[in-house]
């Protein structure tokens, strides 16, 4: 997995709440056998009309957020589905960082597994870096894990929390699996237990 | 002892490693595996040289993309990108040595309705699918969830997941139901009163006597939505009603197994001072038959009620309403019973199962459709059968229905089932999401009875008058 540290970048506004994964990456793109590939399809159904032609106002459409690394949006960014595609698409297309006043249990776990961070902030701190993402490519947020920090284009910093673990997974870019694999013992040793205690599982 | 919920009793019962930091290794009884969320995972195994921990804990059934038309037994049915991902689920099933049910398995279905059906669901195990209404199998008081591609990797490889403990929510909903007023009114209420995001880092339990009232269909039902409400699983305390349903399924403990099982599982239950970090509770008689008219789940209302006007509401959901609205084609103050509506889909793991079928021919029968297409999808290969036997499906049909195969059809619409644009369904499915049953179509959500219904006179109708 890839590593995430810091990050400088210019943010697209996506002042929406409830925003969910059918939107991130609809059904259709969920056909693939591959984890690659997706970020063409990212919001396709807010990016492209029924002509495959690019929506004009559509914020990853505008030149200045076509390199967007962060996406600020509203409350409960990626409710729905536990489609992976949602994370998968969003990194392909070059997005490392989301930040919301909340997020969906299931996609924010998954954001992690793909070298993602999301990042909840109280609403009035997403409105302030709403506002910066809404000056283009004249503004770029810097978010330092490490530090847990987001510092906007003025200068402005706010610290924000994540699991201690997951954190250390993000920054060193650390395979789940193998970490759990270690502890082949400790799962044999329950497996014993629970043929004894719950034998009809 | 420290008082406990019923969550926590399960929790304690599978923690296989805890870090200092309370990060948990949750052993998985039951991984339950699709063709959609699935083909990444067992390549991420390959690619590692890793087996498959416990196939013999491990179920596939292909469902999300399966065609349900009759004549699907011909390959040539599915798209080429569905084909490959189906005969992908196929091979890894078959190599890996999981249990299998193919689409030509009359014990197909949806992969929450198969679970349970099976026995492979049971009171106080762990269930994991990369699917987020996994939430259903709750109902059976298992702790029960949706994962992600990667933690479907994980669990194949490890039989575990990296977890840390949830919050716990109980949603009491008091009293008797009024007639007319389904499983599905009770959870969609829920959400509505809390919202997409109000259950987001709490594992839900539903109890009262109104929950205790249902069937393990209509539990099924309100734990599937949990998710809906934004809480990852949601729990009802298995009962005497959980055990008959368990009992003599393929799967389930036999002989002294099932004694001693049912003497565990008879200790799952939240104790009297267990701590609760939220309550919710909803009075049974004031639900009444709701319907969705927005793009959200919590976009509920009675289905005496009017569409409702953005300025009613406060913060990010103004622009939200104004954007529902605009999408769904809909005007403030309309009564939603004059929704006319042009398709019914009738399935899904939320309400495909047999007793939903029953309920929703009880209202259409003797009576022909007013919509431009009706549709049931059974949720399951038995749940058909059965169907058929009992001559429900003779009444679908003659009421101009089609009737179709086992899978989850229209209510994503990853095969051809799918809404036109400005297509408006009354669907059981669990999601009104832009887009989710086909580019520019319009869902609303309700009950068997409610869709059967609309089908009848075309518009959003309550139920209760036709009963």
């Amino acid at each position: 997995m890839d590593k995430f540290t810091t990050l400088s970048g210019i943010a697209a506004p996506l002042p929406l709440i409830n925003i969910d994964t059918d939107m991130i990456i609809p059904k259709q793109f969920l056909k693939t056998i591959k984890r690659s590939g997706l970020g063409v399809n990212l919001f396709d159904e807010m990016r492209y009309d029924d002509d495959r032609n690019e929506i004009a106002d559509f914020v990853l459409n505008k030149p200045q957020y076509r390199e967007a690394e962060i996406i600020v949006a509203g409350d409960n960014f990626g409710c729905g589905s536990s489609r992976e595609h949602a994370p998968w698409a969003i990194k392909d297309f070059g997005i490392r960082c989301v930040i919301a006043p909340s997020f969906a249990d299931i996609f924010y776990n998954n954001c992690f597994k793909n070298g993602i961070l999301p990042i909840a902030l109280p609403q009035d701190q997403v409105d302030v870096l709403m506002k910066d993402a809404e000056k283009g490519s004249n503004a770029r947020i810097a978010v330092d894990l490490e530090a847990q920090t987001i510092t906007s284009s003025d200068g402005e910093v706010f610290h924000f929390d994540v699991d201690a673990f997951k954190k250390h997974c993000l920054m060193n870019g650390l395979d789940d699996i193998g970490l759990t694999m270690e502890k082949v013992a400790s799962i044999t040793a329950f497996e014993d237990q629970a043929a004894t205690s719950r034998p009809w599982v | 002892m420290s008082p406990k919920t019923l969550y926590d009793k399960i929790w304690d019962a599978h923690v296989a490693h805890e870090a200092d930091d309370g990060t948990c290794l949750l052993y998985i009884d039951r991984h339950l595996v699709h063709e959609v969320t699935s083909p990444q995972a067992f390549e991420g195994l390959r690619m590692t040289g890793r087996k498959v921990h416990a196939p013999d804990k491990t179920i596939a059934v292909p469902d999300h993309n399966v065609p349900t038309t009759l004549d699907r037994a011909n390959a040539a049915t599915m798209t080429e990108d569905s084909r490959i991902q189906v005969a992908a689920l196929d091979t890894n099933a078959r190599e890996f040595g999981l249990h299998y049910y193919p689409v030509s398995d009359v014990r197909q279905g949806i992969v929450h309705i198969v679970g349970p059906e099976q026995g492979w669901t049971l009171p106080g195990m762990t269930v994991v699918c990369g699917d987020s209404h996994t939430a259903t199998h709750g109902a059976f008081g298992a702790l029960a969830h949706g994962i992600g591609t990667s933690e479907v990797e994980h669990v194949l490889a490890t039989q575990t997941l990296i977890q840390r403990r949830a919050k716990n929510m109980k949603v009491e909903i008091t009293g008797k139901l009024r007639p007319g007023v389904t499983a599905k009114d009770i959870t969609m209420s829920v959400i509505g009163k809390t919202g997409t995001a109000g259950g987001t880092g709490y594992v839900i339990e539903y109890c009262g006597e109104a929950i205790r009232d249902l069937s393990m269909e209509g539990r099924m039902t309100v734990c599937n939505m949990a998710i809906e409400g934004g809480a990852r699983a949601g729990l009802i305390a298995p009962d005497e009603k959980t055990f008959a349903y368990c009992n003599g399924r393929p799967h389930a403990p036999k002989g002294a197994q099932w004694e001693a099982a049912l003497a565990w599982w008879k200790t799952l239950y939240s104790d009297d001072d267990a701590h609760w970090d939220k309550v919710v509770t909803l009075k049974g008689e004031d639900i009444a038959p709701s319907v969705t008219w927005g793009t959200s789940p919590e976009d509920v209302l009675p289905i005496t009620a009017t569409v409702p006007s953005p300025d009613e509401f406060t913060g990010g959901k103004v622009d939200a309403a104004q954007r529902s609205l605009d999408y769904m084609g809909l005007t403030a103050g309309t009564p939603l019973s004059d929704i006319k509506i042009d398709t019914v889909f009738i399935g899904s793991c939320t309400n495909g199962r047999i007793e939903d079928l029953r309920a929703a021919a009880a209202i259409l029968k003797g009576k022909k459709i007013a919509v431009s297409r009706a549709m049931v999808v059974p949720g399951s290969g038995l749940v058909r059968a059965q169907a058929e036997e009992e001559g429900l499906a003779q009444i679908f049909i003659d009421a101009g229905f089609e009737w179709r195969m086992a899978g989850c059809s229209m209510c994503l619409a990853m095969n051809p089932d799918q809404l036109a644009p400005g297509e408006r369904c009354a669907a059981t499915s669990n999601r009104n999401f832009e887009g989710r049953q086909g580019r520019g179509g319009r869902t609303h959500l309700m009950s068997p009875q409610m869709a059967a219904a609309a089908a009848i006179t075309g518009h959003l109708t309550d139920v209760r008058e036709m009963m």
